[in-house]
Order: C-alpha cells, then structure tokens, then sequence
C-alpha cells in the first residue's frame, strides 16, 4: 500500500542530480543562520548536569510547573482553535468594512511585548479592570489564577493560529467550497466536508504554532496571572525563577521544555508530505 | 424542467435574456470574455446579478425589485461541471461521486448505491477506490460528469467540459456526454463548433455581455449573423440521413465520414452504424473543415474521397492562405495553388475531401 500510495516519496530517497538556481554563498549563510539557532542549543546541552538530572525535574515544584505548563497550555490551544478557527475562516472568506483593520489589530499580539499584553489583559479582566471590576461583584476573580494563564496564553497565541489557517485558506480557495454548494451541500457542511478538510495540515500547524507559543509563554502570565507554585507558575516562571536560586535546576528544565517542544512539534510534522518536517532538527539536543 | 432567465451584471456588463426549454441543450459560444462564465455563475448561484428574475420549473432562482428572493445555491438543484473536474482531493471516487446524495440528506447506503450506479453509467466504476490524483484527466472529468449527475440536476451547466483533455480523451467524453445530456436541460459553454453541433439543439452566441445570436444549431452555424458565428462557421457543415457511415446529404449525394465519438472506427461506432440502417431514419450532420478541402479541375479517378462538383462563388485571402467559397462549402488552399488552377469566381471545379476528414454527427 504504501508503494502505491507515495509513488513520488519513493523517488526522493535516490533524487538524481537537478539543476538549482542557488549559489553557493548562500549555503555558507544559511549554515551560518543554522548554527545560529542550533549553538546555543547544544551550549545549553552541554551545561546539562546529568547526574542530577532525574532528581532536578522531578522536585515537587519541578513537576507542579510541567503539569501545569501541559495543561495550560492544552487548554489555550483547545481555546485558539475554537475562537481562531471562525476569526480565520471570516477574515479569509467574508468581505465587510474595516476588515484590513480588524486583521491588523488580532495580529497586534505578535508584535507588542507579552508583558504589555499581560498588563492589558489585567486592566480589562483584572478586579480593578473594565469588566473585571463587573465580574468581581459577581465573585468572578479571574487575575492571578489559572484561568488567567490560559487567557494569557489564549492572547498571544491566537494570532499564531490565525495567521497560519487564513493563509491556508486563501491558498486553498472556494473553487471546491462553490462546487460543493452546486452539489446540494448546505454551509456547514461544506465547512465540515471540504473546507477544514481541506486546510487540515495549516489547522494543524497553527494548532501547533499556538502550543508552542503557549507553552513557552512567559511575559504576559507573569503580569496577569503572577507566579504562585502549581496555581499560576509555568515552567518558563519556573526556571526563571531557579535561574537565580538553583542555576542547574534552570538548566535541566529548559531542557525539559525543549524536549517536550520538539515531541509536540514532530508528531505534528510527521505527516511525511508536510514540507515543514525538514525544518525539525532532528536528533538535536 | 424550463429555465427562463433574464439577468443583469453591471459590473461585468452582462445583459442577457433567454429560456431553455424541457430537454433541451444550449450551446452558449462567444469569444473570451463575453460574458459566458458570468451567466453560469449567475444560474448557480456564485455570483447575484444587479437586477433580473430566473425561474426553473416554476420555482424562483432569484428576482430583483420590490419582492426580491434570492436561493442559495445549494437550494438550486442546478449541477456543473466546469473545464477543471475539482474532485475533493482528500475524498476517493466513490465518496465524491456521492457527496451530493448524501448532502442533500441521503443515508450512506443510499448515496453510495447512487454514486455506484453513476460510476458505472460514465464508465468510471473500477476507479471508485482511487483518490482524484490518482486519475488521468479524461477520467477524473468522467468521474466529475458521474457526481454532478448524481444529484439529478434539474439543470446541468457546463463550462468549457472538455477543454482541458487531449483530442485522445475529448471524444470519449463528448459522446458519453450526448448520452447523458438526451432528455436534460444543459447549458454548454463551448469554443468548439463540433461539440455545439453534437450536443446543442441551439446555439445563442454572446459578444460583449449581450445575445447577438440564437438559434437551431445548423442554423447559426451555416448562415451566421454575428461575427463570431461567421468566425466559427468557417466549418463546412452539410445535413442529411444516416447511413452506416456515410450521410445522404439533402443537396450533395453521400458523403462518407467517421462518425463522432469513435477513433477510427472504434467497436462503439461500428454497432451504431450496423444498427441505424435498420432503425427509423436518423438524421445526421456532416462536418468538415475547409483545410481538409482540396481542389480540382477535373474529378479525381478511381478515389475512396468525396468528390462535390460546385461552382466558385468567391477568393477571400485569409492570412496565408485563401478561402475558396463555392456556395455552402468552403476551401482553404495556398495561393500558389489558386494561381496554378488560376482559379477565378464562376468556375465549374471539383472538391475533395477524405474520408477520414469528415465527421458525422448524429442529430
């Protein structure tokens, strides 16, 4: 099955020689650019203390931030794919007024710093913000709690998700869309048949995006959700904060969260016609 | 099932009016950017013209002024098939043949008992396991044609079928087409006059957004008002009786002929043709190109061509060659030949035409 499934795979283990239009030079700087991102990797490796290693990750508070740094963020991607998901699909397919300006504005988290986010998401959700102060009559208190690292998170991982799907669905286009609505099928079904069908591999690689960013989330949760053991410490918060008391501790994490960084974004890639699977390292650390 | 339309697009400058009636086939023509695609899109659906009603068997397609209504396409019951199959790549055959049965509330054993039967209509029914890009071009069209029929459209639209597929795969289509198109109301975009004479009963040619011309098939096509009927009526085109594979023409005795649809006499066409003389008359179209048309002075001795003795009526220089008019038919030699046969209007000459040249075209 397989043989017959990839028939264009199985030439590429034996690719003949193929005229490329890329100089030389520019091999020379793009290993460099790859060194770049890969050094300090194997720097940090290499101050890895193994012999301490099992007994530095799995501290109380050690594992209290993986635990929580998974869940959390498993639930702001939970989060970005069901609020990204209909902010991508209205963005790429309807047509209304000020919508280069909404699109400007969901992408804004990319660009402004995690803390500024964090101190936004506080003045608006936090007990003396906008509707924070409504929610906290109601006993809602939301800042410095779990639900608020996942809303930080949520903030500044949506746009990952966005991002990515919109480009997928523009590139896929409505020829399909409009073929299936000539074949009898109502809107949603075509959103459920052919198009998320369709720009399944952008879903997954925005979903993945927005983990990953979720997961190494640091600036905004600290502002809005502070740093309290098992309720609110990531693991970023976590090794920033042994940096200081325990720098082999620091190390050991950071580990960790590469580890878990590089599981989570293989087994998204594994899909072998994904073109993104080159850009995982593979056997990095 | 009629369909009575009347739309108009300003910004695409689309102004257009026309029915089409139960049964019957349209072949919509006209050079590029006349509006042709526009029309379709506004019969399903994809685009909303600024003003104008459409109706198809009663029920509204849309209307403009006080009462407006307007259905969405998926509410329509018109099918297409465009110059791209557009099979869901990550669907197999099976499954996008029976996607329409199925959206429109079929249960799954339902739609793919119809997807099957629709596959085996078109021929298609030992691919249903293989995913569209697993499929050469005419097959994938074949497979496209089974899933817009699965629906059973009310009206069928077709958009340029078989432009994309080679001259190998396009007979094959166009004569699955014939069969499946007899007794539907279909409306063919075409820039091919063999595929408006096959399929159509009427031709309407569009220029510019407007109807410049309507009318039975041969019609247009032998005595062409527009410019762009005249342009494609350059084909010579005779009527007349079925025989085997020959036709009795009205005014040129037999002319013989390959009948359309079949590669040089494939096992389809020979059952025709064994079959038609003992039917009811059938009647037939004959077709050639002025191209394939040579001249002469004298009838050519001992040949298996058709041979139609005619007067010159007129010269027209054409690019590098020139058009020899002799009443309906017409003949494109070099001028070196013109002044070898020193050909002048009024001359008593002889046409020939191979065999294998002609086409025929049962009506």
């Amino acid at each position: 099955m397989p043989a017959l499934a990839h028939p264009k795979l199985q030439g590429r283990t034996q690719q003949p020689w193929q005229f490329q239009a890329v100089p030389r030079w520019v091999f020379a700087l793009a290993a460099l650019g790859a060194l770049f991102i890969l050094l300090p990797l194997f720097g940090m490796v290499a101050k890895v203390n193994w012999a301490q290693f099992i007994p530095l990750i799995t501290s109380e508070s050690s594992l209290d931030a993986l635990v929580l740094s998974l869940k959390t963020a498993t639930a702001s991607t939970a989060l970005c794919l069901i609020l990204g998901v209909p902010l991508a699909l209205v963005l790429a397919r309807a047509h209304f007024g000020g919508q280069r300006i909404l699109r400007a504005l969901i992408l804004l988290p990319l660009v402004v710093p995690p803390v500024v986010g964090g101190l936004a998401l506080l003045y608006t959700f936090g007990r003396e913000g906008l509707i924070g102060r409504s929610l906290n009559v109601l006993g809602i208190d939301i800042a410095f709690s779990t639900t608020a690292v996942i809303m930080a998170q949520t903030f500044v991982a949506l746009p990952f998700l966005v991002l990515s799907l919109e480009g997928s669905l523009r590139t896929a286009g409505q020829k399909y869309e409009a073929v299936a609505a000539t074949l009898g099928a109502r809107p949603s079904t075509v959103l459920r048949r052919i198009t998320l069908p369709l720009v399944l591999p952008g879903l997954v690689s925005g979903a993945v995006l927005a983990f990953a960013r979720s997961l190494g989330e640091f600036g905004a949760t600290l502002t809005f959700a502070g740093s309290l053991q098992g309720v609110t410490r990531t693991l970023p918060l976590e090794i920033y904060l042994q940096r200081e008391i325990d720098p082999d501790a620091a190390v050991a994490l950071s580990f960790l969260l590469i580890a878990v960084a590089l599981v989570v974004v293989s087994l998204a890639y594994r899909t072998p016609r994904s073109p993104l699977r080159t850009l995982v390292p593979r056997g990095a650390p | 099932m009629t369909l009575e339309l009347s739309a108009v697009m300003a910004a695409r400058d689309v102004d257009v009016t026309f029915s089409v009636g139960p049964a019957e086939t349209i072949a919509l023509m006209g050079p590029n950017g006349a509006g042709k695609s526009s029309v379709l899109q506004a019969l399903s659906g994809l685009v909303k013209p600024d003003a104008g009603h459409a109706s198809l068997g009663g029920r509204s397609l849309f209307r403009s002024g006080a009462d407006a209504a307007w259905l969405p396409p998926h509410e329509r019951g018109i099918g297409s098939l465009a110059q791209e199959p557009l099979l869901f790549p990550h669907l197999n055959v099976l499954e996008n043949v029976a996607f329409g049965p199925r959206s429109r509330g079929a249960n799954k054993t339902a739609a793919a008992q119809k997807a099957w039967q629709w596959l085996a209509e078109v021929d298609a029914a030992d691919l249903a396991g293989r995913k569209p890009a697993q499929l050469s071009g005419g097959q994938a069209q074949r497979v496209a044609l089974a899933r817009a029929l699965a629906t059973d459209p009310q009206l069928l639209l077709l958009d340029e079928p078989m432009a994309a597929l080679d001259v190998n795969t396009a007979p094959f289509l166009r004569s699955l087409l014939k069969r499946v198109l007899a007794g539907r109301s279909a409306i063919i975009v075409t820039h091919d006059v063999l595929d408006a004479l096959m399929l159509a009963d009427r031709i309407i040619v569009m220029e510019q957004g407007r109807i410049v011309e309507m009318g039975p098939a041969a019609t247009v096509l032998s005595h062409p008002r527009s410019a762009f009927a005249a342009s494609l009526a350059g084909l010579n085109v005779l009527t007349g009786i079925l025989h085997g594979s020959s036709v009795m023409t009205d005014d040129a005795g037999l002319v013989a002929g390959r009948l359309a649809g079949s590669m040089g006499g494939a096992s389809q066409a020979g059952g025709m043709s064994e079959e038609s003389p003992g039917r009811d008359a059938t009647n037939a179209l004959a077709a050639f190109p002025p191209s394939a048309v040579s001249v002469f002075l004298d009838p050519p001795q001992g040949s298996p061509r058709n041979c139609f003795a005619v007067h010159v009526t007129a010269l027209e220089p054409q690019g590098d060659h020139i058009r020899v008019r002799a009443g309906r038919l017409a003949a494109d030699i070099s001028p070196a030949a013109v002044a070898d046969l020193s050909l002048v209007p009024g001359d008593a000459v002889f046409f020939v035409v191979k065999a294998a040249e002609v086409v025929l075209y049962p009506a």
